[in-house]
């Protein structure tokens, strides 16, 4: 299956001839948007109406009458070979009449600008708020800055690629590159007006997504219809320059933030006036993004009076959705940017007045409505500043200047915290978010003693396997080695709500834990049998049961197993076999936090930029697994360090998208970066059984305002006060000519 | 992803690679592909047929030419770079090889192809017209000697016609009083130049006489900057010279850099390539 694209950004569909490309060796069948209008028996799915008046245009799978972003889809071509579908999609003639473009998200919510979707005759999709108390507009000091976080492409490593089967009996097999089996499989089959059972998803090995795989595609639904009208399976592999189009951006934010302080540095007010593009279309949670950084806008300080304005705006670019951090880098960006202005503006250091205004009791109920179970950004801190060696690299910078080197040394830091753990079911529903934020794990004890784990998670490169056998080879006293973990089959795991927004180990890992104490449980009534003593005197330690008193008298996990499985002398009543499931519903999101710093070295001739260092420190509770942590650390940093000097996805005018090529969107390597110094402190989540906090997005919400700051540090003495993301080599050197002139 | 369907030939020797290529406008020559290749699976590149000459293991040779060097078309980027024929008598060019692409494009792609292609953001052909590298281009009518400054004609054009094979590069051999420096700004390290500058400057009792001055991404072709040799010449210091850098140039604009901005780098280069040389 190849999908036609639509080349302009906004036109309309004059007509489409597809006379020839039917006729071309090995094509099976072509369809367009009117062909197929019927099969679908509702739109596409947006799964967080963050309003009640939200406006949500009408989106099908391929467009009907109009295309309203480069990149939507106009025709479908199906053949024997990929080669045939290809050649015969390039056949596929279509009559466009372009219509006015606008992909400025500012531009777009004004009065006026062309319309993304004529029909709604507004590009606003909504406006949402979040108040409390009153901004201080006449504190001794109150700053204001206005940030433009552009478009990005998340470019995981395997572009997406679907398979659909047709079973016996009217079944569908769907195997995606997702990283939401569960989430696909409901929403797919009410899209389709299947019923769920006809249709299991299945997510193999996936290689990557960051948010990018959170979603409900059209060749998602394009195959299942297609393998269905057409008896045969439909297989669709996305190219890597159609991913940069077809797959979601993240960002694309304009927001006004204001401080409000007193002289010696309390903030007491802050206001976040945000313009978020939802792209051409609402995607699976696109209107929801803005509002995962909702209650993070104060990120680790403590500030009275808050207050969160979202406008989501359409513009003729490619749907916007989650892009790892999801809302949250786009608040932690524009915070501590604007801290770093009010600390000049105080004349205050930078890193005094975060100290002033951090969080420090805990519990903390914070301005914004929720509450912070546990966190230090005090000790963070501190640990940062112990590995910086501060004093030397400002006498580095200090003795730089005065030389008038060519290259300039500037030092960032950004201070943070985030609400991850996706998510209390209640507070979800609160916000209208269409689905819970529980998760399942089933642990299922074998007759040999080994352990098969069924998880709702669905990895694609963080790790589970590894991390979930561990939790259980603790908890139950076994190698690590003897538990199998099973995932991403809808079949196999028929209650799962799956990996994003940092939530598999808080929440899903959770329920393993959970699990896991009603294995253990069960394995004492039976082994108290076995043994003739009552449970209550029972000692248990890393899967062995003992008697209190007379150690040498003991039983484990495995034997208890055995005796559940062979059923010849389990307690009165007890069913045989050890196997149990639980479900977690989390209390509370989780809370990381901690200190990063970036050190740049600025060549002031060619504005080319060079990280230095980079030094972490996070604390993310309690850590299973340290490799995969600083991996996920290590993966995140660069991602937000791309995001301040590399990444961009640049539109033109008429809404063509004109580096969606890997050789033109700069996705850095490890030739770019230095190794990074990574540390962590540990507070407990005390919502989560184990203490354990999300650590998937941490790196990339703190890491690109560290790096835009080291940025303006290194040329502070040259007058620059402001650059936008991403300081390419050319907006350096222009903000350098600025402040010459 | 997918390119347009092809036929595909292995010349077995010069001769059946031109016999094979038969003058045809649309057959385009195989040699490492790391242009050609993206260009057939973006369908820029449409060929009828593509000739291999990978195979053609004669044409891969550093040779010493007595006063120049000789090089091989299809000698890989690594083996020009790791060349100590190279690095003694012309290391402008072995060095300038070391840091094309990355590995990968460096073991397989050919100094034959890249400058054959006609690239004019790659960093070799700027290289070649500072130097005044003679290029033997073979065809069915014989073999014909092309000068730099004739070579690159323009956008991914080359002297190189319909049914002519590029076979071997000639370089000068430089002398102790002879100074070089290819410069190459570029955001990562497998980017093309955003901008590059080839210069060697001939020194007299320590003293700049002579300079020869090329830039890579600055227009259609790799272009002399005549304006910063005149300088030189007339012995003005580096940074006197570069100011001179972007005079005669047309640089485009697109995601790396504004024209305005080329033109900018030029100058800073030129003057650090200068400073090299000193």
């Amino acid at each position: 299956m190849v999908v036609v694209r639509s080349p302009y950004a906004h036109a309309r569909i004059v007509s489409i001839d597809t006379a020839a490309a039917r006729a071309a060796a090995g094509v099976v069948a072509v369809f367009t948007g009117p062909d197929l209008r019927d099969d679908w028996k509702a739109a596409m799915p947006c799964a967080w109406p963050v309003t009640e008046d939200m406006k949500n245009p009408d989106h099908f799978p391929l467009t009907v009458g109009e295309a309203h972003y480069q990149g939507d889809g106009v025709a479908v071509v199906l053949a024997d070979t990929r080669a045939h579908a290809v050649d015969a999609a390039e056949l596929v003639e279509v009559d466009y009449e372009p219509l006015p473009v606008i992909v400025d998200v500012q531009a777009a919510a004004q009065d006026g600008a062309p319309l993304v979707h004529e029909e709604l005759g507004t590009n606003v999709s909504y406006v949402w708020k979040l108040e409390a108390g009153t901004f201080e507009e006449d504190a001794d000091v109150v700053v204001k800055r206005t940030y433009y976080q552009p478009p990005l492409i998340p470019n995981a490593m395997e572009p997406r690629g679907v398979v659909a089967r047709p079973e016996p009996g009217g079944d569908v097999t769907l195997w995606s590159a997702t990283q939401v089996p569960h989430i696909l499989r409901l929403l797919t089959a009410a899209t389709l007006g299947m019923s769920e059972t006809k249709l299991r998803v299945i997510a193999p090995d996936v290689g990557g997504g960051f948010g990018s795989k959170l979603d409900v595609y059209a060749e998602e639904l394009l195959a299942v219809a297609l393998a269905r009208r057409l008896g045969r399976p439909v297989k669709w592999i996305e190219e890597r320059s159609e991913n940069a189009v077809s797959t979601i951006h993240g960002r694309d934010f304009v927001t006004t933030l204001e401080l409000a302080a007193t002289k010696d540095g309390k903030i007491t007010s802050l206001r976040a006036n945000v313009h978020a593009s939802m792209g051409a279309y609402l995607q699976l949670v696109t209107p929801g993004i803005p509002l995962l950084g909702a209650w993070i806008y104060a990120g680790p300080y403590a500030i009275p009076n808050y207050s969160v304005t979202f406008t989501g705006v359409f513009t003729n670019t490619t749907p916007t959705d989650a892009y790892r951090g999801a809302g949250r880098p786009e608040a932690t960006y524009v915070l501590e940017r604007t801290m770093d202005y009010l600390a000049k503006e105080l004349g205050i250091d930078r890193v005094e007045l975060r100290r002033r205004n951090f969080i420090t009791e805990f519990p903390a109920a914070i301005a914004s409505g929720l509450t912070i179970d546990s966190g230090d950004y005090h000790a963070s801190l501190d640990r940062l500043l112990e590995q910086l060696g501060l004093d030397g690299l400002l006498s580095d910078q200090q003795a730089r200047r005065e030389r008038g080197d060519v290259k300039q040394l500037g030092i960032g830091f950004s201070t943070y915290n985030e609400m991850c753990g996706l998510a209390p079911s209640r507070i979800l529903g609160a916000i209208r978010y269409a689905a819970g934020g529980w998760e399942t794990a089933t642990i299922r004890a074998l007759p040999t003693g080994t352990f098969q784990v069924v998880t709702g998670t669905s990895p694609h490169g963080q790790g589970h396997e590894t991390a979930w056998s561990q939790i259980v080879a603790d908890r139950l006293g076994c190698d690590p080695a003897d538990v199998e973990v099973l995932h991403g089959d809808t079949s196999i795991s028929p209650y799962g709500l799956d990996t994003y927004g940092s939530r598999s180990l808080p929440v899903g890992g959770a329920a393993l834990w959970t699990a896991s104490d009603k294995i253990i449980e069960k394995a004492r009534e039976i082994v108290a049998h076995q043994l003739e003593v009552s449970a209550d005197d029972l000692d248990y330690d890393e899967g062995t049961f003992s008697v209190k008193g007379s150690p040498d008298k003991a039983m484990n996990v495995q034997a208890a197993a055995w005796a559940a499985f062979a059923a010849h002398n389990l307690p009165d009543g007890m069913e045989p076999t050890l196997e149990a499931t639980a479900t977690f519903d989390p209390p509370n999101f989780s809370w990381p936090g901690g200190a990063h710093a970036a050190i740049v070295e600025v060549d002031t001739e060619t504005g080319d930029t060079r990280l230095v260092r980079y030094v972490a420190v996070d604390d993310v509770g309690t850590v299973v697994n340290p490799l995969i942590v600083d991996g996920q650390v290590h993966g995140g940093i660069t991602q937000g360090i791309a995001t301040a000097l590399y990444e961009e996805a640049l539109y033109d005018e008429d809404g063509n998208l004109t580096n969606g090529t890997l050789a033109t969107y700069l996705v850095p390597s490890a030739a770019e970066l230095p190794s990074y110094e990574l540390d962590r402190t540990e507070s407990k989540a005390t919502d989560q059984p184990f203490g354990a906090k999300g650590v998937g997005e941490t790196g990339t919400i703190a890491s690109a305002p560290a790096v835009i700051n080291a940025v303006l540090d290194a040329l502070s003495h040259l007058g620059v006060t402001d650059i936008q993301m991403p300081a390419t080599p050319e907006r350096v050197w222009r903000a350098i000519e600025e402040a010459r002139q | 992803m997918i390119p347009v369907t092809f036929d595909y030939e292995v010349a077995e020797s010069v001769e059946h690679a031109l016999a094979l290529l038969g003058g045809d406008p649309d057959v385009k020559v195989l040699a490492g592909g790391h242009s050609l290749v993206p260009a057939l699976k973006l369908r820029i590149a449409r060929p009828s047929k593509l000739v291999d000459i990978g195979r053609l293991s004669g044409l891969a040779y550093v040779r010493d030419g007595g006063t120049h060097l000789a090089i091989g078309a299809l000698t890989r980027h690594a083996a020009v770079q790791h060349d100590l024929l190279l690095q003694e008598h012309c290391p402008i060019v072995s060095t300038t090889a070391g840091m094309i692409g990355d590995p990968q494009v460096r073991h397989r792609g050919t100094i034959g192809g890249s400058l054959a292609h006609g690239d004019p953001a790659s960093d070799m052909p700027a290289v070649m017209l500072a130097l005044g590298a003679d290029f033997v281009v073979v065809g069915p009518g014989g073999e014909r000697t092309v000068a730099a400054v004739d070579f690159f004609t323009g956008v991914f054009e080359t002297a190189v016609g319909a049914g002519e094979l590029l076979a071997e590069i000639r370089v000068p051999k430089l002398g102790e009083s002879t100074g070089w420096s290819y410069r190459k700004y570029h955001r990562r390290a497998q980017d093309w130049a955003t901008v590059g500058v080839a210069a060697l400057v001939h020194r007299d009792n320590g003293s700049a006489v002579r300079a020869s001055v090329a830039l890579a991404s600055m227009g259609g072709t790799p272009l002399r900057a005549k304006a910063v040799e005149d300088a030189i010449a007339g012995g003005a210091s580096p940074a006197g010279a570069a100011a001179h850098a972007g005079e005669g140039t047309q640089p485009s604009s697109d995601s790396a850099a504004s024209a305005e901005f080329r033109v900018h780098l030029a100058r800073v280069l030129t003057q650090r390539a200068l400073g090299d040389t000193m």
